[in-house]
């Protein structure tokens, strides 16, 4: 991968086979969390009639799909405020079914985009967006399952378990930041 | 993480006399976190909601030294508006009454 370059209305880049691989592979993860998440949504003969869709009003209990799917209100994890509880439910009850489209549709965009075989990749501005986007998605989700802070080392020990998983991380961070300084007005 | 510090907060609708809670504007609050690029959070706050760079910085500074920053704020509507729209981009954000 070499940084992604903006010229006019397209940005390029360029990805091995291998790295091709990663980024389909794990973009795919995402996109399956996220169709599986929607497949819960309830359905009910108001929603078929009316054509407005509503979502769980629960956030989910993966703490991977809580991070892409967070609450509006902040919540005390000890004693929650009983009206914004109320309000946070029926806000994601109202929101959640369109964030998800947002999301597999940027995640469909990537896997579109980005050929299996690795190679130029030529992308709109839309395009781009969905990329950082769903880059960013993969991060936030890879950064939850690793547990990430902001110090995290360049390189953990090697019997971390989480070691050879960190320079992916660190490899996608560097192709979301190029894309962002490329993009950037 | 440094020590949050209490930032100042303008209060457009609430001027001059005691304002009653419904009255009081929304706020759409972003939160750090350890994941969001710092370049990326500039770009999203430029790119939802016309910021110039350097407001956008200066929020995105506020953020990763502050721990959180006020961006937006306005009715209810707007605020709920513009919380959906960060979490489309894949940033820590919520909202609440001005205090």
């Amino acid at each position: 991968m070499k940084r992604w370059i903006r010229d006019g209305d397209i940005v390029v880049g360029r990805l091995d086979r291998q790295e091709a691989a990663v980024v389909r592979g794990l973009v795919s993860q995402i996109q399956d969390m996220l169709l599986a998440r929607a497949e819960e949504a309830p359905q009910d003969e108001l929603a078929e009639l009316t054509g407005i869709r509503t979502g769980p009003s629960e956030a989910p209990d993966d703490p991977i799909l809580g991070r892409l799917l967070p609450d509006f209100h902040r919540l005390d994890d000890d004693a929650p405020d009983p009206d914004e509880v109320n309000s946070a439910s029926a806000l994601r009850s109202l929101h959640e079914p369109e964030l998800l489209d947002h999301k597999t549709g940027a995640a469909e965009t990537v896997l579109r985009t980005c050929s299996p075989d690795g190679g130029e990749i030529r992308l709109t501005i839309a395009e781009a967006e969905s990329w950082m986007s769903s880059l960013n998605d993969v991060r936030l989700a890879l950064g939850t399952a690793l547990d990430v802070t902001e110090d995290m080392p360049e390189e953990l020990p090697p019997e971390d378990p989480r070691s050879p998983h960190l320079g992916v991380y660190h490899w996608l961070t560097w192709v979301q930041d190029t894309l962002v300084e490329a993009m950037m007005p | 993480m440094t020590t949050p510090v209490e930032q100042e907060r303008t209060q457009p609708e609430a001027v001059g006399k005691e304002v009653a809670a419904e009255d009081r504007p929304w706020q759409t609050v972003v939160w750090n976190d350890p994941v969001n690029l710092m370049s990326y959070v500039t770009y999203v706050f430029q790119k939802l909601f016309g910021f110039s760079r350097d407001h956008a910085t200066k929020l995105m500074l506020d953020v990763h030294h502050k721990g959180k920053a006020i961006v937006t704020s306005g009715t209810k509507d707007k605020v709920e508006a513009d919380v959906a729209k960060l979490h489309a981009a894949g940033l820590w954000a919520t909202m609440q009454r001005a205090s």
